[in-house]
Protein backbone atom coordinates (compact mmCIF):
# COMPACT_ATOMS: atom_id res chain seq x y z
CA UNK A 1 0.00 0.00 0.00
CA UNK A 2 1.47 3.41 -0.93
CA UNK A 3 2.25 5.65 2.00
CA UNK A 4 -0.10 8.38 0.76
CA UNK A 5 -3.05 6.02 1.07
CA UNK A 6 -2.18 4.96 4.61
CA UNK A 7 -5.11 5.68 6.91
CA UNK A 8 -4.46 7.65 10.08
CA UNK A 9 -5.11 4.58 12.20
CA UNK A 10 -2.15 2.83 10.57
CA UNK A 11 0.08 5.73 11.48
CA UNK A 12 -1.08 5.29 15.06
CA UNK A 13 -0.45 1.58 14.87
CA UNK A 14 3.05 2.18 13.63
CA UNK A 15 3.71 4.66 16.40
CA UNK A 16 2.42 2.14 18.93
CA UNK A 17 4.64 -0.61 17.49
CA UNK A 18 7.67 1.66 17.43
CA UNK A 19 7.12 2.67 21.04
CA UNK A 20 6.78 -0.99 22.05
CA UNK A 21 9.95 -2.06 20.24
CA UNK A 22 11.84 0.91 21.69
CA UNK A 23 11.22 -0.35 25.23
CA UNK A 24 13.70 -3.19 24.64
CA UNK A 25 17.05 -2.57 26.30
CA UNK A 26 20.54 -3.78 25.48
CA UNK A 27 21.01 -6.86 27.69
CA UNK A 28 24.66 -5.94 28.29
CA UNK A 29 24.01 -2.24 28.98
CA UNK A 30 20.51 -2.22 30.44
CA UNK A 31 20.34 1.58 30.78
CA UNK A 32 20.30 1.92 26.99
CA UNK A 33 17.27 1.15 24.87
CA UNK A 34 17.85 -0.25 21.41
CA UNK A 35 16.48 3.06 20.13
CA UNK A 36 19.17 4.97 22.08
CA UNK A 37 21.78 2.63 20.61
CA UNK A 38 20.60 3.00 17.04
CA UNK A 39 20.12 -0.76 16.84
CA UNK A 40 16.39 -0.35 16.15
CA UNK A 41 16.28 0.91 12.57
CA UNK A 42 12.62 0.82 11.62
CA UNK A 43 9.17 -0.51 12.36
CA UNK A 44 6.79 -0.87 9.43
CA UNK A 45 3.77 -2.84 8.32
CA UNK A 46 3.57 -5.39 5.57
CA UNK A 47 -0.16 -5.93 5.34
CA UNK A 48 -1.16 -7.13 8.79
CA UNK A 49 2.37 -8.05 9.78
CA UNK A 50 4.46 -5.66 11.83
CA UNK A 51 8.11 -5.82 10.80
CA UNK A 52 10.79 -4.50 13.14
CA UNK A 53 14.23 -4.03 11.62
CA UNK A 54 17.32 -4.19 13.79
CA UNK A 55 21.01 -3.97 12.92
CA UNK A 56 23.88 -5.59 14.81
CA UNK A 57 26.58 -3.48 16.42
CA UNK A 58 29.34 -6.03 15.85
CA UNK A 59 28.95 -8.98 13.44
CA UNK A 60 29.39 -11.43 16.28
CA UNK A 61 27.40 -9.56 18.91
CA UNK A 62 25.79 -12.38 20.93
CA UNK A 63 23.12 -9.99 22.20
CA UNK A 64 21.40 -9.80 18.81
CA UNK A 65 19.37 -13.00 19.08
CA UNK A 66 18.18 -12.00 22.55
CA UNK A 67 17.31 -8.50 21.33
CA UNK A 68 15.36 -9.98 18.40
CA UNK A 69 13.44 -12.23 20.79
CA UNK A 70 12.68 -9.37 23.16
CA UNK A 71 11.47 -7.12 20.34
CA UNK A 72 9.15 -9.89 19.26
CA UNK A 73 7.85 -10.29 22.82
CA UNK A 74 7.40 -6.53 23.26
CA UNK A 75 5.35 -6.35 20.07
CA UNK A 76 3.27 -9.32 21.16
CA UNK A 77 2.64 -7.69 24.52
CA UNK A 78 1.51 -4.55 22.71
CA UNK A 79 -1.14 -6.64 20.95
CA UNK A 80 0.43 -7.31 17.57
CA UNK A 81 -0.45 -10.81 16.45
CA UNK A 82 1.60 -11.06 13.26
CA UNK A 83 5.18 -10.06 13.80
CA UNK A 84 8.59 -10.42 12.23
CA UNK A 85 12.01 -9.16 13.24
CA UNK A 86 14.43 -8.59 10.37
CA UNK A 87 18.18 -8.26 10.72
CA UNK A 88 19.64 -5.67 8.38
CA UNK A 89 23.39 -5.27 7.87
CA UNK A 90 23.55 -2.25 5.57
CA UNK A 91 24.32 0.48 6.22
CA UNK A 92 26.74 -0.78 8.83
CA UNK A 93 26.02 0.36 12.38
CA UNK A 94 28.24 3.07 13.72
CA UNK A 95 28.55 4.58 17.18
CA UNK A 96 27.46 7.86 15.52
CA UNK A 97 23.92 6.52 15.61
CA UNK A 98 23.91 6.52 19.37
CA UNK A 99 21.66 9.33 20.53
CA UNK A 100 22.94 12.20 22.68
CA UNK A 101 20.58 10.96 25.36
CA UNK A 102 22.09 7.48 24.99
CA UNK A 103 25.61 8.83 25.42
CA UNK A 104 24.61 10.67 28.57
CA UNK A 105 22.90 7.55 29.95
CA UNK A 106 26.06 5.56 29.26
CA UNK A 107 28.23 8.08 31.07
CA UNK A 108 25.87 8.15 34.06
CA UNK A 109 26.01 4.34 34.11
CA UNK A 110 29.81 4.46 34.39
CA UNK A 111 30.75 3.69 30.78
CA UNK A 112 32.70 6.29 28.83
CA UNK A 113 30.69 6.91 25.64
CA UNK A 114 32.28 6.69 22.19
CA UNK A 115 33.79 9.88 20.85
CA UNK A 116 31.61 11.79 18.40
CA UNK A 117 34.04 11.79 15.55
CA UNK A 118 32.16 10.59 12.52
CA UNK A 119 32.26 7.13 11.04
CA UNK A 120 35.45 7.64 9.07
CA UNK A 121 38.24 5.12 9.40
CA UNK A 122 40.17 7.70 11.38
CA UNK A 123 37.68 7.29 14.19
CA UNK A 124 38.88 3.74 14.74
CA UNK A 125 42.41 4.83 15.41
CA UNK A 126 41.62 8.36 16.49
CA UNK A 127 42.24 10.20 19.68
CA UNK A 128 42.79 7.96 22.60
CA UNK A 129 41.78 10.67 25.02
CA UNK A 130 38.85 9.37 26.96
CA UNK A 131 37.32 11.23 29.89
CA UNK A 132 36.67 9.27 33.07
CA UNK A 133 32.90 8.79 33.38
CA UNK A 134 33.15 9.08 37.17
CA UNK A 135 35.32 12.14 37.83
CA UNK A 136 35.59 13.64 34.34
CA UNK A 137 39.39 13.70 34.28
CA UNK A 138 41.13 13.18 30.94
CA UNK A 139 44.13 11.72 32.75
CA UNK A 140 43.24 8.17 31.78
CA UNK A 141 44.96 5.16 30.25
CA UNK A 142 43.89 2.14 28.29
CA UNK A 143 44.37 -1.14 30.13
CA UNK A 144 43.09 -3.48 27.44
CA UNK A 145 41.79 -3.08 23.92
CA UNK A 146 39.04 -5.59 24.61
CA UNK A 147 36.72 -5.58 27.57
CA UNK A 148 33.71 -7.40 28.93
CA UNK A 149 31.86 -7.26 25.60
CA UNK A 150 32.87 -6.86 21.95
CA UNK A 151 31.89 -3.18 21.98
CA UNK A 152 33.94 -2.14 25.00
CA UNK A 153 37.56 -1.60 26.01
CA UNK A 154 38.93 -1.45 29.54
CA UNK A 155 40.36 1.86 30.80
CA UNK A 156 41.58 3.30 34.07
CA UNK A 157 41.43 6.82 35.47
CA UNK A 158 44.77 7.95 36.85
CA UNK A 159 43.10 10.82 38.76
CA UNK A 160 40.45 8.95 40.74
CA UNK A 161 42.07 5.51 40.25
CA UNK A 162 38.83 3.90 39.10
CA UNK A 163 38.82 1.40 36.25
CA UNK A 164 36.02 1.87 33.72
CA UNK A 165 34.61 0.53 30.46
CA UNK A 166 34.84 2.58 27.31
CA UNK A 167 32.34 2.03 24.51
CA UNK A 168 34.61 1.81 21.47
CA UNK A 169 34.20 3.90 18.34
CA UNK A 170 33.02 1.93 15.35
CA UNK B 1 25.75 -27.74 -8.78
CA UNK B 2 27.59 -24.92 -7.12
CA UNK B 3 27.89 -21.48 -8.65
CA UNK B 4 30.91 -19.15 -8.54
CA UNK B 5 29.07 -16.82 -6.15
CA UNK B 6 28.28 -19.69 -3.78
CA UNK B 7 31.89 -20.92 -3.90
CA UNK B 8 33.25 -17.43 -3.36
CA UNK B 9 30.98 -16.69 -0.40
CA UNK B 10 31.72 -20.09 1.09
CA UNK B 11 35.47 -19.50 0.91
CA UNK B 12 35.15 -16.28 2.85
CA UNK B 13 32.84 -17.92 5.37
CA UNK B 14 35.07 -20.96 5.86
CA UNK B 15 38.18 -18.85 6.32
CA UNK B 16 36.39 -16.69 8.89
CA UNK B 17 34.94 -19.62 10.83
CA UNK B 18 38.11 -21.73 10.90
CA UNK B 19 40.22 -18.79 12.05
CA UNK B 20 37.55 -17.87 14.59
CA UNK B 21 37.53 -21.45 15.87
CA UNK B 22 41.32 -21.51 16.17
CA UNK B 23 41.25 -18.31 18.23
CA UNK B 24 38.47 -19.71 20.41
CA UNK B 25 40.79 -22.57 21.35
CA UNK B 26 42.78 -20.00 23.35
CA UNK B 27 39.83 -19.24 25.61
CA UNK B 28 41.02 -19.92 29.14
CA UNK B 29 44.60 -20.55 27.99
CA UNK B 30 46.01 -17.17 26.96
CA UNK B 31 49.14 -15.91 28.74
CA UNK B 32 47.32 -13.05 30.46
CA UNK B 33 43.68 -12.36 31.25
CA UNK B 34 43.44 -9.31 28.95
CA UNK B 35 44.72 -11.40 26.07
CA UNK B 36 42.30 -14.18 26.84
CA UNK B 37 39.46 -11.67 26.45
CA UNK B 38 41.04 -10.11 23.37
CA UNK B 39 41.41 -13.40 21.51
CA UNK B 40 37.86 -14.41 22.43
CA UNK B 41 36.60 -11.06 21.12
CA UNK B 42 38.55 -11.40 17.87
CA UNK B 43 37.15 -14.90 17.55
CA UNK B 44 33.64 -13.58 18.05
CA UNK B 45 34.06 -11.04 15.24
CA UNK B 46 35.15 -13.78 12.84
CA UNK B 47 32.39 -16.18 13.83
CA UNK B 48 29.86 -13.37 13.42
CA UNK B 49 31.19 -12.62 9.95
CA UNK B 50 31.08 -16.33 9.12
CA UNK B 51 27.45 -16.59 10.18
CA UNK B 52 26.37 -13.76 7.91
CA UNK B 53 28.39 -15.24 5.02
CA UNK B 54 26.99 -18.77 5.51
CA UNK B 55 23.50 -17.37 5.70
CA UNK B 56 24.05 -15.69 2.35
CA UNK B 57 25.82 -18.70 0.80
CA UNK B 58 22.83 -20.84 1.75
CA UNK B 59 20.45 -18.35 0.14
CA UNK B 60 22.58 -18.19 -3.02
CA UNK B 61 22.67 -21.97 -3.22
CA UNK B 62 18.90 -22.20 -2.76
CA UNK B 63 18.83 -25.76 -1.47
CA UNK B 64 17.61 -24.91 1.98
CA UNK B 65 20.99 -25.25 3.71
CA UNK B 66 21.28 -22.72 6.52
CA UNK B 67 24.34 -21.51 8.41
CA UNK B 68 24.26 -24.54 10.71
CA UNK B 69 24.03 -27.05 7.87
CA UNK B 70 26.97 -25.41 6.13
CA UNK B 71 29.12 -25.14 9.24
CA UNK B 72 28.34 -28.43 10.93
CA UNK B 73 27.37 -30.94 8.27
CA UNK B 74 29.95 -30.61 5.50
CA UNK B 75 32.82 -33.09 5.29
CA UNK B 76 36.40 -31.89 5.13
CA UNK B 77 36.88 -31.93 1.31
CA UNK B 78 33.93 -29.52 0.96
CA UNK B 79 35.70 -26.84 2.99
CA UNK B 80 37.23 -23.94 1.08
CA UNK B 81 39.19 -22.00 3.68
CA UNK B 82 42.76 -20.79 3.28
CA UNK B 83 45.22 -23.36 4.58
CA UNK B 84 46.92 -20.83 6.85
CA UNK B 85 43.89 -20.54 9.14
CA UNK B 86 43.57 -24.28 9.79
CA UNK B 87 47.18 -24.62 10.98
CA UNK B 88 47.49 -25.36 14.71
CA UNK B 89 47.80 -22.41 17.06
CA UNK B 90 51.27 -23.30 18.27
CA UNK B 91 52.49 -20.87 20.92
CA UNK B 92 51.14 -17.36 21.45
CA UNK B 93 53.67 -15.83 19.03
CA UNK B 94 52.55 -18.24 16.31
CA UNK B 95 48.88 -17.41 16.79
CA UNK B 96 49.51 -13.67 16.85
CA UNK B 97 51.77 -13.71 13.80
CA UNK B 98 49.18 -15.62 11.78
CA UNK B 99 46.45 -13.25 12.98
CA UNK B 100 48.51 -10.31 11.80
CA UNK B 101 49.27 -11.79 8.37
CA UNK B 102 45.62 -12.66 7.78
CA UNK B 103 44.10 -9.50 9.28
CA UNK B 104 46.48 -7.27 7.29
CA UNK B 105 45.01 -9.00 4.22
CA UNK B 106 41.33 -9.10 5.23
CA UNK B 107 41.20 -5.44 6.30
CA UNK B 108 41.84 -3.98 2.82
CA UNK B 109 40.05 -6.96 1.29
CA UNK B 110 36.78 -6.17 3.04
CA UNK B 111 37.18 -2.46 2.37
CA UNK B 112 37.22 -3.30 -1.36
CA UNK B 113 34.44 -5.83 -1.05
CA UNK B 114 32.28 -3.14 0.61
CA UNK B 115 32.15 -1.62 -2.88
CA UNK B 116 30.90 -4.86 -4.45
CA UNK B 117 27.90 -4.71 -6.77
CA UNK B 118 26.51 -7.56 -4.71
CA UNK B 119 24.55 -5.69 -2.04
CA UNK B 120 24.70 -8.47 0.57
CA UNK B 121 28.45 -9.08 0.25
CA UNK B 122 28.97 -5.31 0.38
CA UNK B 123 26.91 -5.03 3.57
CA UNK B 124 28.73 -7.88 5.31
CA UNK B 125 32.08 -6.46 4.21
CA UNK B 126 31.31 -2.95 5.46
CA UNK B 127 30.86 -4.35 8.97
CA UNK B 128 33.79 -6.75 8.73
CA UNK B 129 36.19 -4.04 7.58
CA UNK B 130 35.76 -2.04 10.77
CA UNK B 131 36.28 -5.15 12.88
CA UNK B 132 39.38 -6.23 10.97
CA UNK B 133 40.91 -2.81 11.58
CA UNK B 134 41.01 -3.68 15.27
CA UNK B 135 42.52 -7.08 14.48
CA UNK B 136 45.36 -5.46 12.52
CA UNK B 137 46.07 -2.99 15.29
CA UNK B 138 45.93 -5.49 18.12
CA UNK B 139 47.94 -8.26 16.46
CA UNK B 140 50.38 -5.71 14.99
CA UNK B 141 51.12 -4.30 18.45
CA UNK B 142 51.92 -7.80 19.67
CA UNK B 143 54.12 -8.59 16.67
CA UNK B 144 56.18 -5.53 17.60
CA UNK B 145 56.33 -6.46 21.29
CA UNK B 146 57.41 -10.01 20.55
CA UNK B 147 59.72 -9.26 17.64
CA UNK B 148 61.47 -6.43 19.47
CA UNK B 149 61.17 -8.12 22.85
CA UNK B 150 63.50 -10.71 24.32
CA UNK B 151 65.78 -13.07 22.42
CA UNK B 152 63.31 -15.83 23.17
CA UNK B 153 60.23 -13.95 21.93
CA UNK B 154 62.14 -12.84 18.81
CA UNK B 155 63.21 -16.40 18.11
CA UNK B 156 59.68 -17.72 18.47
CA UNK B 157 57.98 -15.16 16.28
CA UNK B 158 60.74 -15.49 13.66
CA UNK B 159 60.13 -19.23 13.51
CA UNK B 160 56.39 -18.64 13.19
CA UNK B 161 57.02 -16.26 10.31
CA UNK B 162 59.22 -18.79 8.52
CA UNK B 163 56.56 -21.46 9.03
CA UNK B 164 53.61 -19.36 7.87
CA UNK B 165 55.10 -17.43 4.98
CA UNK B 166 54.66 -20.29 2.47
CA UNK B 167 50.94 -20.19 3.26
CA UNK B 168 50.50 -16.54 2.28
CA UNK B 169 50.63 -17.11 -1.47
CA UNK B 170 47.19 -18.69 -1.35
CA UNK B 171 45.61 -15.39 -0.31
CA UNK B 172 46.32 -14.05 -3.78
CA UNK B 173 45.12 -17.01 -5.82
CA UNK B 174 42.28 -16.42 -8.26
CA UNK B 175 40.52 -19.23 -10.11
CA UNK B 176 38.22 -18.96 -13.12
CA UNK B 177 35.07 -18.63 -11.03
CA UNK B 178 36.48 -15.84 -8.90
CA UNK B 179 37.88 -14.11 -12.00
CA UNK B 180 34.41 -13.98 -13.53
CA UNK B 181 33.05 -12.42 -10.33
CA UNK B 182 35.90 -9.91 -10.24
CA UNK B 183 35.22 -8.93 -13.85
CA UNK B 184 31.54 -8.48 -12.99
CA UNK B 185 32.41 -6.14 -10.11
CA UNK B 186 31.15 -8.55 -7.46
CA UNK B 187 34.44 -9.77 -6.01
CA UNK B 188 37.82 -8.37 -5.04
CA UNK B 189 40.91 -8.87 -7.17
CA UNK B 190 43.48 -9.76 -4.51
CA UNK B 191 46.24 -8.32 -6.68
CA UNK B 192 44.68 -4.89 -6.03
CA UNK B 193 45.34 -5.12 -2.29
CA UNK B 194 48.75 -6.77 -2.38
CA UNK B 195 50.70 -3.52 -2.17
CA UNK B 196 48.74 -2.38 0.88
CA UNK B 197 49.15 -5.78 2.55
CA UNK B 198 52.91 -5.65 2.00
CA UNK B 199 53.12 -2.07 3.26
CA UNK B 200 51.29 -2.94 6.48
CA UNK B 201 53.59 -5.89 7.03
CA UNK B 202 56.73 -3.92 6.25
CA UNK B 203 55.71 -1.07 8.55
CA UNK B 204 55.11 -3.39 11.51
CA UNK B 205 58.07 -5.66 10.77
CA UNK B 206 60.42 -2.65 10.65
CA UNK B 207 59.47 -1.86 14.26
CA UNK B 208 59.46 -5.53 15.21
CA UNK B 209 63.00 -6.15 13.91
CA UNK B 210 61.65 -8.75 11.50
CA UNK B 211 62.24 -9.04 7.78
CA UNK B 212 59.55 -9.99 5.27
CA UNK B 213 60.74 -13.32 3.82
CA UNK B 214 61.34 -13.68 0.12
CA UNK B 215 58.53 -15.38 -1.76
CA UNK B 216 59.49 -18.94 -2.55
CA UNK B 217 57.48 -22.08 -3.02
CA UNK B 218 53.93 -21.55 -1.80
CA UNK B 219 51.42 -23.98 -0.31
CA UNK B 220 48.13 -24.31 -2.16
CA UNK B 221 44.96 -26.40 -2.06
CA UNK B 222 42.47 -24.93 0.42
CA UNK B 223 40.37 -23.17 -2.18
CA UNK B 224 39.78 -26.43 -4.02
CA UNK B 225 39.25 -28.52 -0.89
CA UNK B 226 42.68 -30.13 -0.57
CA UNK B 227 43.58 -29.51 3.03
CA UNK B 228 46.38 -30.20 5.44
CA UNK B 229 45.81 -32.92 8.02
CA UNK B 230 44.86 -30.32 10.63
CA UNK B 231 41.43 -29.37 9.29
CA UNK B 232 39.92 -32.79 9.91
CA UNK B 233 40.92 -32.69 13.56
CA UNK B 234 39.50 -29.19 13.92
CA UNK B 235 36.20 -30.22 12.31
CA UNK B 236 35.91 -33.31 14.48
CA UNK B 237 35.65 -30.98 17.46
CA UNK B 238 33.66 -28.21 15.75
CA UNK B 239 31.10 -30.59 14.28
CA UNK B 240 30.93 -33.20 17.01
CA UNK B 241 27.59 -32.27 18.52
CA UNK B 242 25.65 -32.03 15.24
CA UNK B 243 27.25 -35.22 13.98
CA UNK B 244 26.36 -37.11 17.15
CA UNK B 245 22.89 -35.59 17.52
CA UNK B 246 21.79 -34.26 14.10
CA UNK B 247 19.41 -31.34 14.35
CA UNK B 248 20.07 -30.80 18.05
CA UNK B 249 19.00 -27.36 19.28
CA UNK B 250 19.47 -25.59 22.61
Amino acid sequence: MPAAATPVSDVDQRRKALAAAATVVDPEVPVLSIADLGVLRDVAFEGETVVATITPTYSGCPAMSLIALEVDLALEKAGFRQRRVDLKLAPAWTTDWMSAEGREKLRAYGIAPPAERGSGRGALFGVDEIACPKCGSSNTERLAEFGSTACKALWRCKACKEPFDHFKCL
Amino acid sequence: MSTPLFDYTLRLADTALVLGHRLSEWCGHAPILEEDMALANLSLDLIGQARALYDYAGAVEGKGRDENALAYMRPEPDWRNLLIVEQPNGDFATTILRQFLVAAYLYPFYRRLAGSKDATLAAIAAKAEKEMAYHVRHSGEWVIRLGDGTDESHRRISEALADFWPFTGEMFEVDAGARALIDAGLAVDPASIRAEWEQTIDRVFAEAMLARPRDGWMQTGGLSGRHTEHLGHLLSELQYMQRAYPGLTW
